[in-house]
């Protein structure tokens, strides 16, 4: 029983920073129709970039987080503007390949940055423990689950009252309508994009924490892609259960597999999240909470 | 004064659509514009409202004046924050969003708290006071036309560019929408109406203009226009004195030509 609920606080854990990188797609998909493909590597140069103002630059964890977030929403806003804004129009099958090849190119850049070295995160947290009720709980899952909550009623106040919120929600419902009401449609998909990297690198602080980042880290980055297609592509609700199912499922395999399962082989808690979006998809095609789509064959 | 002067509108670099349109809505007026589909009406309208962009439009030659300052090419944004604002045809309200929050993204470009100006849409329309709270795509087809029209009143607009209010409306809602056009003009806000229903249009206007295929070929009081025998009879449906009844074969469009295309 210990062992199940460890796994569990564990996987939630782990599962928090897929949520975060999660709710980015979903904004930009919500506000573009895109999937921006770009996620993991933005994740993996936050991540990065903490990395390296704490080791190299001398800076304390926490500025170095806020100068990472705030560097990450400018490069994705920019992005958005020199790189997506003049396609705008074009099928949304073209801009998500685009996406891919800003994947490809931040990725590259970031790789320079990190070198052939592991990078140490040199967060507060690294592998300490508390133990509550019997089970042990990471300092570094806490501050990732804390954070992921705080973010997401942060985010859930911005959407609901305020003006620019309200103006992104109905940019994403209605371009046309909601240009006539005097909303920049560019400057809300600039925002989203903006919130998308901001939230993938601050995923990426912990995904790193109590670890280190490495050339592979934008891998874990892919880890999203299952959550938000079995939350459903265009529900922040979605993307967060998606994300934190994800690490669930990921950790209960990791713990049990071997035993149970042993004919699966090794590692198969890397693969078992896709097996579940598999899953879910032949059940919902739309994910779970997904609008279905209304479309004649 | 919004004034259009010799605007021409091409979409997608080839289909010409307003072939030099010239029209004039001075402060505090009325004004209606009357045309059958494809005439052009919905196209002049985004171009007053910057609307073109999002469309493949672009206005390839003229000018579109706003008290005599050049506003041709200025973006939807702008030219809400200078007091133009359409209303949508077809109503286009955020389905998902509750009244209030429809209301409140009509005011995105406001500078004043929105506060006031939903008491005054809310003293305008009762009803959406009472439905606040609901979620806006289960209102009534005219429920949801007067959103439309709150919506464009949020940001307090100087002109309100009203695309055919009355579409898909019962009679009486038909009147109801034409006694709060006249109501809102009273507030000083000056009135640009498109609209098929010409019985509406022409009793409530003083001035209206008739477009056909990208063209105004009339351009009258409205006095004038009830008067005119074309318009009474393409437009208002109504036969000439002293005929009664009439085949459908004469009043069919292309039977007889149109005295001002001569």
């Amino acid at each position: 029983m210990t062992q199940l609920l460890q796994a569990i606080t564990s996987g939630l854990g782990q599962g928090a920073a897929y949520a975060l990188i999660a709710v980015g797609f979903v904004i930009i998909y919500k506000a573009t129709s895109v999937i921006s493909f770009a996620q993991p590597a933005l994740m993996a140069a936050g991540a990065t970039a903490v990395a390296l103002l704490t080791g190299q630059a001398g800076l304390g964890f926490y500025t170095a987080v806020v100068v990472a977030v705030v560097g990450a929403a400018l490069l994705g806003a920019g992005v958005e503007r020199t790189v997506l804004r003049p396609m705008v129009g074009k099928p949304v099958f073209i801009l998500a390949i685009i996406t891919l090849g800003l994947d490809v190119v931040i990725r590259n850049v970031t790789n320079r940055f990190i070198g052939f070295n592991v990078r140490p995160m040199n967060d507060p947290w690294g592998l300490d423990r508390t133990t509550l009720l019997g089970i042990t709980i990471q300092h570094r899952h806490l501050a990732a689950l804390v954070t992921t909550a705080v973010l997401l009623a942060a985010l859930y106040a911005f959407f609901q009252y305020s003006r620019t919120g309200l103006a992104m929600r109905a940019a994403a419902i209605d371009q046309e309508a909601s240009q006539a009401q005097g909303v920049n449609v560019g400057t809300v998909f600039g925002l989203s994009w903006a919130f998308a990297a901001a939230l993938a690198a601050i995923a990426g602080v912990f995904i790193g924490a109590g670890s280190t980042v490495d050339q592979q880290t934008w891998v874990v980055g892919l880890k999203a892609l299952p959550a938000i297609i079995l939350g459903g592509l265009d529900s922040v609700v979605g993307a967060v259960v998606g994300g934190l199912a994800v690490g669930v499922v990921e950790a209960l395999f990791a713990t049990y597999q071997g035993t149970y399962m042993p004919w699966l082989g090794s590692n198969f808690s890397i693969v078992a999240p896709y097996v579940l979006m598999l899953m879910v998809l032949l059940v919902r095609p739309y994910g779970l909470f997904g609008t279905p789509e209304v479309q004649r064959v | 004064m919004l004034a259009v002067e010799n605007l021409e509108v091409v979409y997608d670099d080839v289909v010409l659509v307003l072939r030099g349109v010239s029209l004039e809505v001075p402060r505090g007026a009325i004004v209606a514009l009357l045309g059958s589909n494809g005439a052009g009406k919905t196209t002049l309208l985004r171009a007053l409202s910057g609307l073109l962009d999002i469309h493949e439009g672009e206005v390839t030659k003229g000018t579109i004046s706003l008290d005599g300052v050049d506003v041709t090419h200025r973006s939807p944004a702008q030219l809400v924050g200078l007091g133009i604002k359409q209303v949508l045809e077809g109503r286009r309200i955020f389905a998902e969003f509750t009244v209030e929050e429809n209301l409140r993204i009509g005011a995105h470009a406001a500078k004043t708290a929105p506060k006031e100006s939903m008491a005054r849409v809310f003293d305008l329309f009762p009803t959406l006071a009472d439905r606040r709270r609901a979620t806006a795509g289960y209102l009534s087809g005219g429920e949801q036309q007067m959103l439309a029209m709150g919506r464009g009143l949020m940001s307090d607009p100087s002109y309100l560019l009203l695309d055919e209010p009355s579409l898909g409306l019962a009679p009486r809602l038909v009147e109801q929408i034409g006694e709060l056009i006249v109501e809102i003009n009273r507030q000083q806000t000056t009135v640009l109406l498109v609209e098929q229903n010409a019985n509406l249009a022409l009793s409530i206007a003083e001035h209206g203009y008739i477009m056909e295929t990208g063209k105004v070929v009339m351009d009258k009081p409205t006095t004038a226009l009830l008067e005119d025998e074309d318009v009474r009879e393409f437009y208002l449906g109504m036969a000439h004195e002293g005929e009664t009844k009439r085949s459908f074969r004469d009043v069919k469009h292309y039977k007889r030509r149109k005295r001002w295309l001569s």
